[in-house]
């Protein structure tokens, strides 16, 4: 998926992102740290240029919610800011790849300690499948099979597949 | 207790244990220590990262804040807390330290918070448990959460502890305090300066990489942090100083002499404090003395050393270990 596709991709999620909520009102994104923050930050401008109106744009760690302390490290990447209260607010959590789902478990569960959102929505720029948690996307960028040792690396310039290096 | 990642043993029982390089250990605990204050502004400031796990709080001296400090950095982590009180305790009856840990070890306990009066128990309590031992204060050894508190009040304040001259003003041979806080501050690069009468400095300073100074005012102007130490009353009899008054009017922070600190300078003390003694009551209301945010910033800071020692499954100042 080069650079251009995901461009493509992120306008088209944006434009369901309007579609879904009928408009922008009380919509507020939510990037994941780390990979979610780049594309949430793209939503936002595409948002912006579709609807003319500014969502607040936050970010959320989820290091103290994770199932998975004690079993491997883990420590925050950055400060959580989430912008206002979150009550009545329809929320789009947004990361770079959906796998086992089991870090937007967490992620729900965080929300709910900033208060009670109406709705989450969840837009990821690729699934690549491999649940553990019943957790399903609402704007995807790509669905990309993959096999569960592959690494899926989204950046600016595009998404690439590789080979777990151990 | 026997989960994975939980078997590395670490203990924080003075500053040096933050690791080789205890700057970074010390810049570590105030990265976390930002994302746990967040956690404490937060409508419900309370996360599920140490659910399961046990924090037990040993305390044979008195305390108020620094207990209650754990134990909401305890709770609001979501561990559980247990509290162990000498004054009802079988200690009365005469139980032994060691059959005190076994006891509360036998329990399964993740953590074992200790404060003692003589120096050097909280180390004998970690030979003898599995659990994670932090000294919140051991004699006049160490008191290693303090100073962290300590230097991530400086930083929030004054943007970093790096070249800040910092004062540290009282009884400074009686305290732990002191201690923790010359190896913070000193790991971190400030200019320390010990201000106090001869004989309430230890017999020692060999080692020690600051200045002694026995004239408080001519310290103050050019001093960023004026760090005051509690008058011990305890340690009255043994005759140090010829009396609390004399020391007020040589080493207390009057309102004359806070004004010749620097503008924005900031005046801290870990209390509990005698207001009139080593700080004038004024004094301690002004702005620039941020010795409530000491005490809020305990909470949060004793949350991020929580969970590096049970939850991180890193060790203090380097990688992850997996």
């Amino acid at each position: 998926m080069s650079a251009e596709d995901m461009q493509r991709a992120s306008w088209r999620m944006a434009h369901e992102i309007v579609e879904r909520n009928h408009g922008l009102d009380d919509v507020v994104l939510i990037g994941l740290q780390t990979g979610g923050i780049p594309l949430a930050a793209r939503l936002a401008e595409a948002l912006e240029q579709i609807e003319g109106i500014q969502v607040p744009v936050g970010c959320l760690d989820v290091a103290f919610y994770r199932d998975d302390i004690g079993l491997r490290p883990v420590l925050p990447e950055a400060v959580t800011d989430i912008p206002g209260e979150l009550d009545g607010h329809t929320v789009v959590l947004v990361d770079d790849v959906l796998f086992t789902g089991r870090t937007i478990r967490a992620a729900l569960d965080a929300l709910a300690d900033y208060g009670r959102a109406r709705a989450v929505q969840l837009a990821v720029m690729v699934d690549r499948g491999h649940r553990e948690l019943p957790i399903r996307p609402d704007f995807v960028g790509k669905n990309l099979p993959t096999r569960r040792d592959e690494v899926v690396d989204v950046t600016d310039d595009g998404v690439d597949l590789g080979e777990m290096v151990k | 207790m026997s989960r994975p990642g939980a078997g590395t043993r670490r203990n924080l029982l003075s500053i040096s244990d933050l690791g080789p390089d205890v700057a970074g250990g010390i810049d570590e605990v105030m990265t976390l220590t930002d994302s746990f204050v967040e956690v404490s502004e937060r409508q419900i400031p309370k996360v599920p990262a140490l659910r399961g796990r046990t924090v037990v709080s040993l305390f044979f001296e008195d305390s108020t804040r620094t207990r209650l400090s754990f134990e909401t950095a305890a709770k609001r982590l979501s561990a559980d807390t247990m509290n162990f009180s000498v004054g009802t305790s079988s200690v009365k009856k005469g139980e032994s330290l060691r059959d005190t840990i076994e006891t509360i070890e036998a329990m399964g306990v993740d953590a074992i918070v200790v404060r003692h009066a003589s120096s050097g128990v909280p180390k004998q309590v970690a030979q003898w448990a599995d659990a994670a031992v932090i000294n919140a204060g051991d004699g006049w050894h160490e008191h290693p959460t303090q100073a962290l508190l300590d230097c991530y009040t400086i930083r929030q304040h004054a943007g970093g502890v790096a070249g800040k001259r910092i004062a540290i003003v009282g009884d400074v041979k009686h305290s732990r305090v002191a201690r923790s806080n010359v190896a913070a501050f000193t790991a971190l690069r400030a200019e320390v300066t010990l201000v106090a009468p001869p004989t309430l400095l230890p017999p020692s300073l060999d080692g020690w990489p600051v200045k002694v100074s026995h004239d408080l005012e001519s310290v103050l102007a050019t001093t960023d942090v004026c760090y005051l130490l509690r008058m011990q009353r305890e340690r009255m009899t043994e005759a140090l100083i010829p009396s609390l008054r004399e020391y007020t009017a040589l080493y207390g922070l009057t309102a004359r002499r806070a004004d010749l600190l620097p503008d924005g300078a900031l005046v801290m003390h870990p209390g509990p404090m005698n207001r009139g003694v080593e700080i004038a009551a004024e004094v301690a209301e002004r702005p620039n003395a941020v010795i409530v945010d000491q005490v809020r910033n305990g909470v949060a800071v004793r949350m991020a050393v929580l969970f590096l020692l049970l939850g991180s499954g890193t060790e203090f100042g380097g990688d992850g270990n997996g």
